[in-house]
């Protein structure tokens, strides 16, 4: 037993302690997502990362559970909202960085500079161009109206991108008329929700409801698979909020080892070098406003996306599942 | 010659009355300490209760929570129907049954066993919703509206998928059980006049009862631990208000609450179904020989054969084609020289996992077997309980307590001076390993016990009056009696750790990544054929455990 104890000592002992050079991220947006922008950085200043990814729950838990003792120096998750608990469980760190402050607009950022995006999402509305004349359609409240009954899909409302949708809906509308709104989403349901984005597009070209609402960069998708797919994209609330923009972005853990390092790190995702290859690798829009999309996003149109702080997403996310669970949308 | 009933064992067991018998021995402080190392994780999830969130609670009872105990209900019940069904006849069937193609058939229909749920689940939709390929030529011929077909999204739905790929628990386990029935019980009960069905009845499905309800609770367990295969289907189970609470309200407490419900009910379970079962003992180790198996000859074994390959086309055939297609979409996109890394890693967690965990079962059976008392009931029970919990939860819990550990042994190491990192334990392969052993000890559980059940008490005893000592009795008596039920163990354990998803993510070392963790890098953003040559990769290599089984067993017969 003696022995082991030692031997174990010795091994703790002997364990590399890692260098000031390399970077340890907690990721919850996915590794072929990151890695190749992790790749560059290494390449261009020799400063190594290394990273796990998992969901952003579970490494939020980690995060929390090891405290001071953390490897990590960035968490980086999909979701305004996931950052924004991040923040309020106290893990993550203000950041004060003129080169952030001036590559993330203040509306994509904590207003505590804890977190900052670095990539758009825009969450648009598809629509099948077979059965459905674009001057139809006008914006998220009208997918409401009893016109679209039987023609609508929707992804669950477990899925956090319709809760931040939800969530900015109550900002601007209060709780009650969303929630007639909500009850008016599901009562021109044609199916039960679907579990996922590419699967409710899908169904739309397959006929079986004739409109949707999905991120972008999933329609980017199945238009690559398939270029004569017979869906567009439209552009809601033009003349009021704006499209539902959310973000994935990061911030500096509480408990940094390499703290410097990794606001480096975050500085250059934020540069115009780095934008365009980390937006373009998910089809999604760059934070940077001095980054132009890439083509294939850029052919879609562009749009005037909702200004209010994305923040707002998480604070109230409880309060849209709520609604949305008494609304009857699953 | 042949007991199944109470023998001298089950006078010994008349002891059974108070919490233990006499003195705490070693094998008390041994099933103890296999408890422990589950309970430790379980009483951080319990632990939850220290903090109210009655705020949740109030909103999930308003709303969700009775349609989510029905959807549950509903689903326990019809899977647990389902393997039962499935697994018992099908192992009936090549056990002790012979027709056209039997031997295939008898390693094949685990195969099953090697796709994940999660996989079996997308695939499943993706062929048969609204806008799968079956459904969307059903249109072009027959033309829209004219004709019916099942939803594949309703409870319908999620039983089917979960029965077909969780009834190989009960096959195996079932199987193994008939294989090693004494041929003259069944002889004898076959000379009393019963035919196939009559002896399967009377004799053969009451003695292979441990066997089933192992097989069963497994399945059902995993049944309600499951959340990837209900939110493929959208399917609102008692694990969706976990991951509610967790994920949407931000409240690990409200999640690890309800999650410790669903613990408490499946220890229940286990502890009724123990006592039920206590009066009866089912010794059976004669092994006269090769058992006759019932022939079926001509048209009936052809129909049979049939039926077979029409099961197992749609249990393993139809899914793995389309993944091989779908895989061979991305195969340019997807396959790298990573690839080998992942292979490595898969391989070797399923292999140290499936070794530690199948030895820590030993111990726990071993334990109840010589101290069959309450204490040990209840702490063997406690040991298993790993695999009843959402795989997140238990993760949780188990790193909570692995970085409580890590950080004690930094303040140790700190204080002689040495500022050590602080993850010793977390984040490399020995707290994943543990993680395994506590998540699957209930896998490693069912084989071995209800191996260790079919050997009478008086043969390593009569081994011990001739002078044996313990060793030899565990390496020349008990070992080479168990060589079925341990090889089962480590197989279940090995397929089930490679496909594991929840503890892998969360405690992996830096760059230790599966194909676990590449199926769910892909399918988490609903990128399915990406997917499918990691989920392909998985089930070939599972492949390759089950033939090892299936060549061991075929060799003991």
């Amino acid at each position: 037993m003696k022995k082991t104890i030692i031997a174990l000592l010795c091994l703790a002992v002997s364990l590399p302690i890692y260098a000031t050079d390399t970077v340890t991220v907690y990721s919850a947006r996915k590794e072929h997502l990151i890695k190749p922008l992790f790749d560059a950085y290494t390449e261009k200043t020799g400063v190594q990362i290394r990273y796990i990814t998992d969901k952003a729950g579970p490494l939020l838990a980690r995060l929390k559970a090891e405290g001071t003792n953390t490897p990590a120096d960035i968490l980086m998750t999909v979701d305004a909202g996931n950052l924004w608990q991040a923040a309020e469980s106290g893990v993550l760190s203000q950041v004060e960085s003129e080169v952030l402050n001036k590559n993330v607009p203040a509306h994509l950022r904590d207003p505590d500079n804890q977190w900052f995006g670095l990539s758009i999402r825009a969450r648009t509305i598809v629509y099948s161009t077979d059965r459905v004349n674009p001057e139809e359609l006008t914006t998220y409240e009208d997918l409401a109206d009893p016109k679209w009954k039987g023609r609508l899909c929707l992804r669950t409302s477990k899925k956090v991108y319709n809760q931040s949708l939800v969530a900015m809906m109550i900002t601007r509308h209060g709780e009650e008329k969303t929630r007639q709104i909500i009850e008016g989403w599901v009562a021109n349901l044609a199916t039960q929700p679907f579990s996922n984005d590419t699967k409710t597009m899908q169904a739309i070209a397959a006929g079986q409801c004739d409109a949707g609402i999905v991120n972008t960069y999933y329609f980017g998708r199945l238009q690559q698979k398939d270029p004569d797919v017979k869906l567009a994209l439209f552009w809601p609330n033009q003349d009021s909020t704006g499209v539902h923009v959310n973000i994935s972005g990061a911030g500096i853990t509480k408990n940094a080892k390499n703290r410097d390092a990794a606001i480096k790190l975050l500085e250059w995702l934020s540069s115009e070098e780095a934008q365009q290859k980390f937006a373009a690798l998910n089809m999604e829009y760059p934070v940077n406003p001095a980054v132009a999309p890439d083509a294939v996003v850029s052919a879609w149109g562009n749009f005037k996306g909702d200004d209010l702080n994305v923040a707002q997403a998480g604070k109230l996310q409880t309060q849209a599942i709520k609604l949305m669970d008494r609304a009857g949308y699953r | 010659m042949h007991d199944i009933t109470p023998n001298a064992s089950a006078l010994r067991s008349g002891k059974r009355t108070g919490l233990f018998t006499g003195q705490l021995n070693k094998w008390h402080y041994a099933s103890g300490a296999m408890a422990l190392l589950v309970a430790v994780p379980l009483l951080v999830v319990f632990s939850g209760w220290l903090q109210p969130s009655t705020d949740i609670w109030s909103h999930l009872a308003e709303t969700l929570l009775s349609q989510l105990f029905i959807n549950t209900i509903k689903l326990v019940i019809g899977v647990g129907l389902g393997v039962m069904l499935l697994g018992v006849s099908l192992a009936w069937l090549t056990a002790r049954c012979d027709f056209p193609g039997r031997r295939l058939f008898d390693w094949m229909l685990m195969l099953p066993l090697a796709i994940p749920a999660y996989v079996m689940a997308f695939v499943a939709i993706g062929l048969l919703d609204f806008s799968g390929p079956v459904q969307t030529a059903l249109r072009d011929w027959l033309g829209a509206g004219n004709f019916w077909f099942p939803r594949i999204r309703s409870t319908g739905g999620v039983i089917f998928v979960m029965v077909l790929v969780l009834y190989p628990y009960v096959y195996m386990l079932a199987r193994t059980a008939f294989l090693t029935q004494g041929r003259s019980t069944l002889e004898a009960a076959q000379t009393l006049g019963y035919g196939p069905l009559g002896v399967f009845w009377h004799v053969a499905l009451p003695m292979a009862r441990p066997a089933i309800v192992a097989g069963t609770s497994l399945a059902l367990m995993e049944t309600l631990a499951d959340f990837g295969t209900v939110a493929t289907f959208n399917y609102d189970t008692f694990t969706t208000a976990i991951y509610k609470a967790w994920f949407g309200f931000f409240s690990l407490q409200a999640a690890s609450q309800l999650a410790s419900l669903l613990l408490l009910f499946v220890f229940l379970s286990l502890m009724t179904e123990r006592l039920t079962r206590k009066r009866s003992d089912y010794h059976d180790t004669m092994r006269s020989g090769q058992t006759p198996r019932f022939r079926f000859q001509g048209w009936r074994g052809w129909s049979i054969t049939a039926l077979l390959g029409l099961f197992f086309s749609l249990a393993f055939l139809l899914p793995f084609i389309q993944l091989c297609l779908w895989a061979f979409e991305a195969v340019s996109k997807e396959l790298d020289a990573r690839y080998l890394g992942l292979l490595y890693h898969t391989l070797v967690l399923g292999l140290l996992a499936a070794l530690v965990t199948t030895a820590g079962a030993l111990v726990i059976g071993f334990a109840r077997r010589y101290q069959p008392d309450r204490l040990t009931s209840i702490t063997a029970t406690t040991a298993t309980l790993g695999y009843a919990l959402p795989g997140s939860v238990l993760a949780v819990g188990i790193m909570i307590v692995v970085t409580q550990v890590d950080s004690l042994i930094h303040t140790l190491l700190a204080s002689l001076g040495n500022p050590a990192t602080g993850q010793i334990l977390s984040g490399s392969v020995f707290a994943l390993v543990l993680a395994y052993v506590i998540r699957f000890m209930a896998v490693a559980h069912g084989p071995v016990e209800t191996g260790l059940s079919r050997i009478k008490h008086s043969l390593p005893e009569a081994a011990r009056t001739l002078g044996a000592t313990p060793p030899h009795v565990l390496t020349k008596i008990y070992l080479p009696l168990l060589r079925p039920g341990l090889f089962t163990a480590m197989l279940l354990v090995m397929v089930d750790t490679m496909k594991e998803m929840p503890a892998t993510l969360l405690m992996r070392p830096f760059g230790w990544d599966t194909l676990a963790v590449r199926i769910y890098e892909m399918t988490s953003e609903g990128e399915w054929e990406r997917a499918a040559l990691p989920a392909i990769t998985l089930v070939l290599v599972g492949l390759l455990p089950v033939i090892l089984l299936v060549r061991k067993t075929l060799q003991d017969r």
